[in-house]
């Protein structure tokens, strides 16, 4: 037993997981203090999450180009892990500074919703760091339960309980999956531990056409593709992001997103990089549905959430394909890609929290006329958010998808790549779409002058400055990018 | 000076529309007259390139920038490369010289959200200038696709009674040529890569034209370019979204549209498509050739059932812009020269029309022909120079637009597009006709329609609008050489490369034959 311990204890490297420690205990520290403090009081909270987030990215930057590997290679901060933990802490710091008004205006000005986000990230940050199957489902559970509460987090709205037990329960589905998929390949493979599942079934080749490997394969894509929200596995995206609070749904888009992108593309790389052909020639299909379906079903919806939560789906298609391409270009065009929708969706979901009312009601196509106008500097925010989704230049949406269909033709998927571009000339429509009833109709609804609350207006600057900045010098990020990727 | 000359008339008025934006909403005049203080100075800018010797004696690209932009590692190098020569240099003069006229065509027909519309005219003049001086195709695309955003709010916001359809229309058609463009324009990189081009040249135009791409290659990669260009040009079938957004786009949102965005299309296959892929071109010359001819026939014929003039207007630059296209694809001296020389008279006539339909509408808020009726009775000045815009237009001589359409002809004619030239020459017969006819109806005769009565004749801000226009009618058409003399070098060398290429390509195929013959034979 005692040997056990210190054998245990030998392969302790604190260093590996010190950024997701200190979000986590600012996260436990902010609950407590909480305690203490009279109901209804947030805005403490949004300062400590912040300080948090602003620390841990202190711990992740310094941490860059200087990997460590602890628990016995559970965990590894490398600069994958770095790069996507980036990611996570500016989706969760966009979305918290949107969140506090929003939450007084909706009338669930609670505490424990940025606790709540502090916690999703940090198992998101595990997932990305995960070197293990068992890391990776952990830090994946962490973040979906936080984020299961967060979508029904108004308790007392229908349509967010409903957000909410819709994504418990495929979630909770989708897991049974994904945990199955894992016990069969450390049925065939006898580990747990990602590069010694590849190097396992690289030298056995064997069994690369073993039944029960492929269903591992399969199973365990299917865990993640939901949570990715590809096609056919997407069906709760719309219900969800538009059941939950604004500012969550745009977290969800994200950051989670990120995260399951992250561990999947590990697992792809470490585990089953012998089964190359085979998987990539599965993504190629599942991508392909997944930007139709996104594209196509997006056109009709007349309320903006819903329709961003079908552009989510197919943006999360134009990800894919760098997956597909399965090159450096490919995997950091990706890397970027996740980066940029994390700007400009964040952006757009912001630039919807405050354009709502109480209740939302008013975030359908006809409810946006005239607001270009009505609200110029919100209107001339959102335009940057929706051409950059478009993927005009210059801005983040185009150099990521320019790098991710790069990478594309450059693998010689070049049918993938004009399907591609194709159906960002399909998503045209109902981008320009919000912008024709922002700025080319009369307004329908009285628009009183607010002032617009500060901490809202930070996130949307800092999100156009992301947008503009990866859309006009893209250069500097996607050499870290390049760095991040295996 | 001389060295950021170029980027200096570029992104000036990106500072000019920075400028704009923190301007009060309510300074209407004063919006105004810094948009069109803004543009002059632009012109201003560009004007020493008019007067520069040097693109007469040489063909290479002058004023040229360098400068690396965005580089990835050992995949991406994207730099900020850009030059003039000959071939662009027209445009870019044509470009300064309409904007300050486009502009002040606003003064009394823009009212509402003044502040939006000339940030957006700024913006468009940034677009249009980059796309012409681009020598990097990334560049390139990313001025390309930037001149799209303006023109869509210009046409959405100030635009008729059927502005959204014809705004998005016009965004969709554009946009999905350009993005298959891209994908080229990817596949054409790596190929370079893979060719031994070395990496720091990015996305160079000039290196790019240097490689031998093979022919089966060239030609989907020629399709790809051709199908961008062919939308924006516009081509028979691809024409559709052009007589909607010129129609429904405000006056001066039609005058910059046709003076100098449809030019970019044509511009697109002068200067990428044909040098890029010059074994495709050949394979695609009788094609495009048929497409333009269809488009000068059918311009014309559905310009002369027209009863709206701005309708008018817009078919019959589908029919012009035919005959540009069967110059460029003449692939001669005359036909090209006659081709660039076009469209700059293009953008005169057709401008100057947009600009007297705007005076037309202006006062009687109708542009349908049988509303109007024995105007130059009341407006004879206008009369005047409505005729030498129309007579510019059809072609007559001593004006611009006979200069050019004989050249052409003349081009076409001594190429392999010999019958087709037959075909296109009625299109300026069927020119005189529809203009002449839609002249006679709106000023000749008596007036029908007492609220015609009272019109008031041109004024003076008006007059010295028409005024430039109508000296380079005369200029273009009595002394061509000062414009043709600055493109023909640079036309020369183009043609010399791409029939050099062409050459090559069918020897290597003859041979290919010969070689297969005698392995038969043996």
């Amino acid at each position: 037993m005692e040997n056990l311990v210190q054998i245990a204890l030998q392969n302790v490297n604190m260093a590996a997981i010190l950024p997701s420690v200190i979000l986590t205990c600012f996260g436990m520290g902010l609950l407590l203090i909480s305690v203490f403090l009279p109901r209804g009081t947030t805005r403490h909270a949004v300062w400590i999450s912040m300080i948090g987030l602003l620390v841990t990215g202190l711990f992740v930057y310094t941490g860059w180009g200087n990997p460590q590997y602890g628990f016995n290679d559970a965990v590894a901060n490398d600069n994958y892990a770095a790069f996507f933990s980036m990611i996570f802490l500016f989706a969760a710091g966009l979305t918290i500074l949107m969140s506090d008004d929003y939450l007084h205006r909706e009338g669930y000005p609670v505490s424990e919703y940025y606790p709540l986000i502090l916690f999703a990230t940090a198992g998101a940050m595990w997932m990305a760091s995960g070197t293990d199957m068992m890391t990776i489902f952990l830090g994946l559970e962490v973040m979906s339960i936080s984020l299961y509460v967060l979508a029904g987090f108004f308790r007392g709205q229908v349509r967010s309980n409903e957000a909410g037990l819709k994504y418990f329960l495929l979630g909770a589905f989708s897991t049974g999956f994904l945990l199955y998929g894992m016990a069969l390949i450390y049925g065939v493979t006898g580990s747990t531990k990602l590069t010694e599942i590849g190097i396992y079934l690289n030298a056995h080749a064997s069994l690369l056409d073993n039944p029960m490997t492929l269903a591992g394969l399969v199973l365990l894509s299917i865990g993640f593709l939901f949570k990715i929200a590809v096609a056919p596995f997407h069906m709760w995206t719309p219900d969800v992001y538009e059941g939950a609070p604004t500012p969550i749904a745009a977290f969800m888009s994200a950051g989670p997103k990120a995260a399951a992108f992250a561990a999947f593309l590990r697992i792809m790389e470490y585990c089953f990089f012998s089964l190359k052909p085979e998987w990539t020639a599965m993504l190629w299909v599942l991508a392909v549905l997944t930007m139709v379906i996104g594209n196509v079903i997006a056109i009709s919806q007349t309320n903006i959430k819903r329709m961003l939560a079908y552009s989510s789906i197919a943006h999360a298609g134009y990800a894919l394909v760098g997956m597909v391409a399965a090159n450096e270009i490919g995997y950091s065009g990706l890397l970027f890609y996740m980066l940029a929708y994390t700007f400009m969706n964040i952006g757009a979901f912001a630039v919807l929290t405050l354009a709502g009312k109480k209740g939302e009601d008013n975030l359908t196509l006809e409810g946006f006329s005239g607001f270009g106008f009505k609200r110029p500097y919100l209107g001339v925010a959102m335009t940057i958010f929706l051409f950059s989704l478009m993927g005009l230049p210059p801005s983040a949406g185009f150099s990521g998808k320019f790098f991710i269909f790069a990478g594309a033709v450059d693998a010689g998927y070049i049918w993938l790549a004009i399907i591609g571009v194709l159906n960002s000339a399909v998503s045209l429509y109902y981008y320009l779409r919000v912008m024709v009833y922002m700025y080319f109709r009369d307004p329908v609804e009285d628009y009183a002058w607010v002032t617009l609350p500060a901490a809202a207006v930070i996130s949307i600057v800092i999100a156009i400055l992301g947008v503009l900045y990866l859309g006009v010098i893209p250069g500097d990020v996607m050499e870290l990018a390049k760095l991040a990727i295996f | 000076m001389n060295d950021h000359l170029l980027s200096l008339m570029t992104f000036f008025p990106l500072v000019g529309m920075i400028v704009i934006l923190f301007l009060p909403r309510e300074a209407d005049r004063l919006i105004k007259t810094v948009t069109l203080i803004v543009t002059i100075i632009v012109f201003i800018i560009s004007l020493p390139l008019a007067f520069d010797d040097v693109f007469i004696t040489s063909s290479a690209m002058q004023y040229t920038e360098f400068a690396n932009w965005i580089s990835v590692g050992q995949y991406f190098q994207m730099n900020y490369n850009v030059g003039i020569d000959g071939i662009s240099l027209w445009l870019v003069l044509l470009t300064t010289f309409i904007m300050p006229i486009a502009i002040l065509s606003t003064w009394h027909a823009i009212d509402k959200n003044t502040k939006g519309f000339m940030a957006l005219a700024l913006l468009l003049e940034t677009g249009m200038l980059g796309a012409f001086i681009s020598l990097d195709l990334f560049l390139f695309y990313i001025f390309w696709e930037l001149m799209l955003v303006p023109m869509y709010f210009m046409i959405g916001i100030w635009g008729g009674q059927n502005r959204i359809y014809a705004a998005v229309k016009f965004f969709i058609f554009t946009a999905v040529g350009s993005l298959l463009m891209l994908v080229a324009i990817i596949y054409v990189y790596y190929f370079s890569v893979k060719a031994g081009v070395p990496f720091e040249n990015g996305f160079s135009v000039a290196h790019f034209a240097q490689m031998d791409i093979p022919a089966h290659l060239q030609t989907w990669l020629f399709a790809a370019f051709a199908f961008s260009f062919a939308i924006k040009v516009p081509m028979f079938p691809v024409h559709t979204w052009l007589p909607d957004a010129h129609t429904e786009a405000p006056t001066a949102g039609s005058v910059i549209l046709a003076a100098i965005l449809l030019k970019m299309g044509t511009y697109g296959y002068v200067r990428f498509a044909i040098p890029l892929f010059p074994v495709a071109t050949m394979q695609f010359t009788p094609f495009l050739a048929f497409l333009a001819v269809v488009g000068i026939i059918y311009g014309a014929l559905v310009a002369m059932m027209q009863d709206d003039v701005k309708k008018l207007v817009a078919y019959s630059s589908v029919s012009h812009l035919g005959f540009v296209m069967l110059g460029v694809f003449a692939m001669n001296l005359q036909g090209l020269s006659g081709g660039l020389l076009q469209m700059i008279n293009h953008g005169i006539s057709t401008g100057a029309l947009f600009l007297i339909v705007g005076f037309l509408y202006e006062r009687r808020h109708t542009r349908l022909i049988v509303d109007f009726g024995g105007l130059s009775k009341v407006m004879p000045v206008f009369a005047v120079i409505f005729m030498i815009v129309t007579f510019s237009s059809i072609g007559l001589p001593g004006t611009n637009g006979f200069v050019g359409e004989f050249l052409i002809l003349v081009g076409a004619f001594e190429s392999e597009l010999r019958v087709f030239t037959v075909f296109a020459t009625t299109g300026v017969i069927l020119a005189a006709v529809y203009m002449l006819w839609m002249f006679q109806r709106v000023m000749m005769g008596k007036i029908t329609n007492p609220k015609n009565e009272k019109l008031k004749d041109l004024s003076a801000r008006e007059i010295a609008i028409m005024m430039p226009l109508l000296i380079f009618i005369f200029w273009i058409g009595i002394y061509p050489n000062t414009f043709l003399d600055k493109m023909n070098p640079a036309l020369e060398n183009m043609i010399k490369q791409v029939k050099g290429k062409q050459h090559i390509a069918m020897m290597v195929e003859d041979m290919d034959q010969t070689v297969t013959q005698i392995t038969v034979n043996d």
